[in-house]
């Protein structure tokens, strides 16, 4: 994309070709003889992490189209269909799920290394700017594909986000009504944002295109800042950027494999694996990690409009900062003032992101204020002051030289580290949002299925479906679940024969029959679970006003706060299992006599672990109640156990499959970035 | 990449050859799940389980049209006079060679059960339609006898019988 180009075909067929359309040149001038400046450093990586990334999700993202069903009665559904049974739909979620986290990470480190080193400056404005557009087109995305699974974050934020547009004056009502096509955020809504998000995605690539065109129009800049001088400053991009970049890609799939794979929750919200109900709102409403800093910026203004302005002036301003920083040192290394403030901004940054997942109240109002003003400040007064009475370091004569001064090669274990404190701050902040008011915290047992090599206790997961079948069955429904489940590898290891003769012992509603009427008959094995009660409205009056949940994925949907440090360290220790402990101490939390001073209205229970300690539901189970043929105990605790470990499976039936598959990638990618390090060196030393 | 020559193997071309040969290893087999997805899920297959029909209300001289994974069968109870007639027919002189017996169970040679999709693009025949009091497609004309098998038209082929047995005289599984 840079003149004409070098590029000579040798075979006569392709020499016919090149006259006619010169692509094959094209490419080879830009991605091949491109002269790439040779002191990049590893935070350059991030430009070919994000193609990688822009192009799983899209890829991810159009397989999901084919499965996923737009319909507010059927879209939950439809990806819970996807997960459960698409040959390998939970890789593909999981993918796109955690691959959206992954792209706001990049994008976010390939941000701040453009503020960093200055990339932004003359010539690299409107560089700069297209990318503000893709990061704006981003958001949108992100922000629409986060409804499309219809849970109740999906809703709400929907809802919440849309409602910002409110703030207009004099059109607001009409403008939210627009976005909407209805009353209240419904169907229509729904089905406009599956269009714009599988739209948005293209459009990105299209502006990626434009920004890759400016990018080799002026140039890369580098970590010295200075521009290059001559041959000896600059490297051909293949193989040396390249290979470069494919190391760097290969280092971040690990890390996002280990999302994809072991901790594909972490990142996300229990409240999601609700299905969407626009008459309750979750305790708290918490936008996805990546939106935080500037929820906290919207929140922190009392003013409706004001707040609204301030957070899109937040994004906006990035599109003057080529103006607003006016020194003449594009890199930071050589500014000892302006590297002392950057990363101060990135602690602001960072704080604002915490704060966005906290309840807005005491402190963190203060300190959110406080953040914001420092967030604009660094924009509005630092930049522009620094440029006048900062005197900067010399800078090196040109890239040769600064690569020559260059003292080892930290910058890879530099990245690796900040990437992984980066990210388990921002998404450990997340989990800080969970509700938690005057309710103990349930205590952590040692599941089976815990860890990377965790697999199902099949006894447990039998005897906890003898329970459901008994107990809990006669008010939760278990609509995910199918009989032919049971007899699928994973789960509690049933024959087929087995997971039938289960099925024929349930009547199962069918029809209607030649006649037109409905009829009664043994249960197949693709049927599923039937439900205690007809509809909604029949469960919620036989149990005293609340309607008893479906329990397919209550092991994924209740959680509770971990607190710091826990957050950061579950990301290492892959602990996941909030649900089931959640679960387990439910059936055990219940008190016959509530502590002094508690008051428990009538028709509820008292129980230490559900949120607000007053339950609908009775003790459901006492020992001896449900009989085992193991011989295991029929204690409570021991059902508890038990049940837990089955609606974990109900919740996640292909858990097994995903961390085996997840072992296997491990190794493989492993020893190739290993191959990918060495192979790396050896293209290089040429050139160092 | 291998800038040297294969008579003179180095460290460097083992180190280049053995990353690519990983790098395509690991490609392809990431390709796997993007194609496996496409084939029918697991609720479609449970979905395509063998289904029971009961034959009782079925009279001679009528047919009924069943579902089973989508595709529309025809079970025909056929009068003596059409099971004699095609069983007369020479089956060298076909263009599909098949005997009706083949097509049919022993003891049960009145029923017959075929997929009721024309071979030809995949239209569905009218039943006791065409010239050989068996199956007519209106699409393109092709005309199947009440063996389903095809006597004239563009059709290259039988219609196929499914997998299917008798479970009594009066009930067949069909899968």
């Amino acid at each position: 994309m840079s003149g004409p180009s070098s590029y000579q075909p040798s075979h006569p067929a392709l020499k016919w070709f090149e006259q006619r359309l010169p692509i094959i040149g094209l490419v080879h001038s830009s991605f091949v003889a491109y002269p790439t400046p040779r002191n990049l450093n590893y935070w350059w990586t991030f430009g070919a992490i994000l193609s990688l990334m822009l192009g799983v999700q899209i890829i991810t993202g159009v397989i999901l189209a084919m499965h996923y069903t737009p319909h507010a009665d059927l879209a939950f559904k439809s990806v819970e269909l996807i997960v459960r049974d698409v040959n390998y739909g939970w890789l593909l979620r999981n993918m796109h799920a955690c691959g959206a986290s992954m792209f706001f990470l990049a994008v976010y480190i390939h941000m701040f290394r453009g503020l960093y080193y200055g990339s932004y400056k003359a010539p690299r404005e409107v560089l700069w700017i297209l990318g503000v557009i893709i990061y704006l087109l981003m958001m949108a995305t992100g922000f629409m594909g986060y409804v499309l699974p219809w849970g109740q974050m999906s809703f709400w934020g929907a809802t919440v986000i849309t409602n910002l547009f409110s703030a207009v004056p004099y059109f607001g009502e009409s403008i939210v009504t627009l976005l909407w096509g209805g009353y209240s955020v419904g169907n229509p809504t729904l089905n406009r944002f599956f269009a714009l998000h599988y739209l948005l995605p293209f459009l990105i690539a299209g502006v990626v295109v434009l920004h890759v065109w400016a990018l080799h129009v002026a140039g890369q800049n580098n970590p010295a800042g200075v521009e290059p001088k001559t041959e000896k400053d600059m490297v051909p991009f293949t193989p040396y950027a390249t290979i470069k970049d494919f190391y760097g890609v290969t280092c971040f799939l690990i890390f996002y494999s280990w999302f994809i794979f072991y901790m594909p929750n972490y990142l996300g919200d229990a409240d999601n694996y609700i299905p969407a109900n626009p008459a309750v709102t979750p305790a708290h409403i918490v936008p996805e990690w990546y939106y935080l800093p500037f929820y906290a910026i919207l929140r922190s203004v009392p003013n409706k409009l004001a707040g609204v302005i301030a957070m899109f002036a937040a994004i906006i301003v990035l599109v003057f900062l080529p103006w607003l920083d006016a020194a003449k040192t594009r890199s930071n290394k050589y500014r000892p003032l302006g590297k002392q403030f950057f990363w101060i901004f990135v602690v602001v940054c960072i704080g604002l992101g915490y704060l966005g997942a906290q309840p807005p109240e005491g402190v963190y109002v203060v300190l959110g204020r406080i953040l914001t003003v420092l967030y604009f400040a660094y924009f509005l007064i630092v930049l522009p002051l620094l440029a006048r009475i900062e005197t900067p370091r010399p800078l090196p004569n040109s890239i040769a030289d600064d690569v020559l001064a260059k003292s080892g090669r930290k910058a890879v274990a530099t990245a690796a580290v900040a990437l992984v404190a980066v990210a388990s701050l921002f998404a450990g902040s997340m989990g800080e949002a969970r509700a938690n008011e005057g309710t103990e915290t349930p205590p952590s047992v040692k599941w089976s299925f815990a860890g990377p090599f965790g697999k199902f206790d099949r006894g447990a997961v039998q005897r906890g479906l003898k329970i459901y079948k008994e107990v809990c069955s006669n008010c939760h429904s278990l609509n995910y679940v199918a009989f032919r489940n049971l007899a699928e590898p994973g789960g509690p290891g049933y024959s087929v024969a087995q997971a039938a003769a289960f099925a024929a012992d349930y009547k199962i509603k069918d029809g209607p029959n030649d006649a037109g009427d409905m009829f009664e008959r043994p249960g197949r094995p693709a049927d599923y679970f039937p439900a205690p009660f007809p509809n909604e409205q029949a469960a919620r009056s036989a149990n005293g006003g609340a309607a008893p949940p479906d329990l397919s994925l209550i092991a994924k949907a209740r959680s509770y706060k971990r607190g710091f440090p826990w957050f950061l360290i579950d990301f290492f220790t892959q602990f996941q299992e909030q649900g089931p402990n959640y679960v387990n101490a439910l059936l055990q939390g219940y008190e016959d006599n509530p502590p002094h001073g508690v008051t428990i209205p009538d028709g509820s229970y008292y129980n230490k672990y559900f949120p607000g300690n007053a339950i609908k539901m009775p003790k459901p189970l006492s020992d001896g109640q449900v009989t085992f043929d193991d011989g295991s105990p029929t204690t409570v605790a021991q059902y508890a156990h038990d049940v837990s470990t089955f609606l974990m499976w109900t919740a996640e039936p292909h858990m097994e499959a995903r961390k085996r598959l997840g072992y296997q990638v491990f190794i493989f990618l492993i020893i190739f970035a290993g191959l990918m390090y060495f192979t790396k060196k050896r293209v290089w030393a040429a050139a160092h | 990449m291998t800038a040297s020559t294969a008579d003179h193997p180095t460290r460097r071309d083992f180190l280049f050859v053995a990353t690519g040969a990983t790098a395509a290893v690991g490609g392809v087999a990431a390709l796997w799940p993007f194609i496996s997805q496409m084939n029918p899920d697991a609720s479609t297959i449970a979905a395509g389980a063998p289904i029971e029909v009961d034959l009782t209300p079925v009279a001679e001289g009528q047919d009924i049209k069943v579902f089973w994974r989508g595709k529309p069968i025809y079970i025909s109870h056929r009068t003596k006079k059409q099971v004699e007639e095609v069983r007369a027919v020479p089956v060298s002189s076909l263009p599909d060679p098949a005997s009706d017996q083949s097509r049919t169970k022993d003891g049960h040679e009145q029923w017959l059960v075929v997929i009721g999709i024309c071979t030809h693009l995949g239209c569905i025949p009218i039943a006791h339609e065409g010239n050989y009091d068996g199956f007519f497609c209106p699409c393109h004309g092709s005309q199947y006898d009440a063996s389903g098998r095809v006597r004239q038209g563009p059709a290259p082929l039988n219609l196929p019988v499914p997998p299917y047995q008798f479970v009594s005289d009066t009930k067949i599984q069909i899968g």
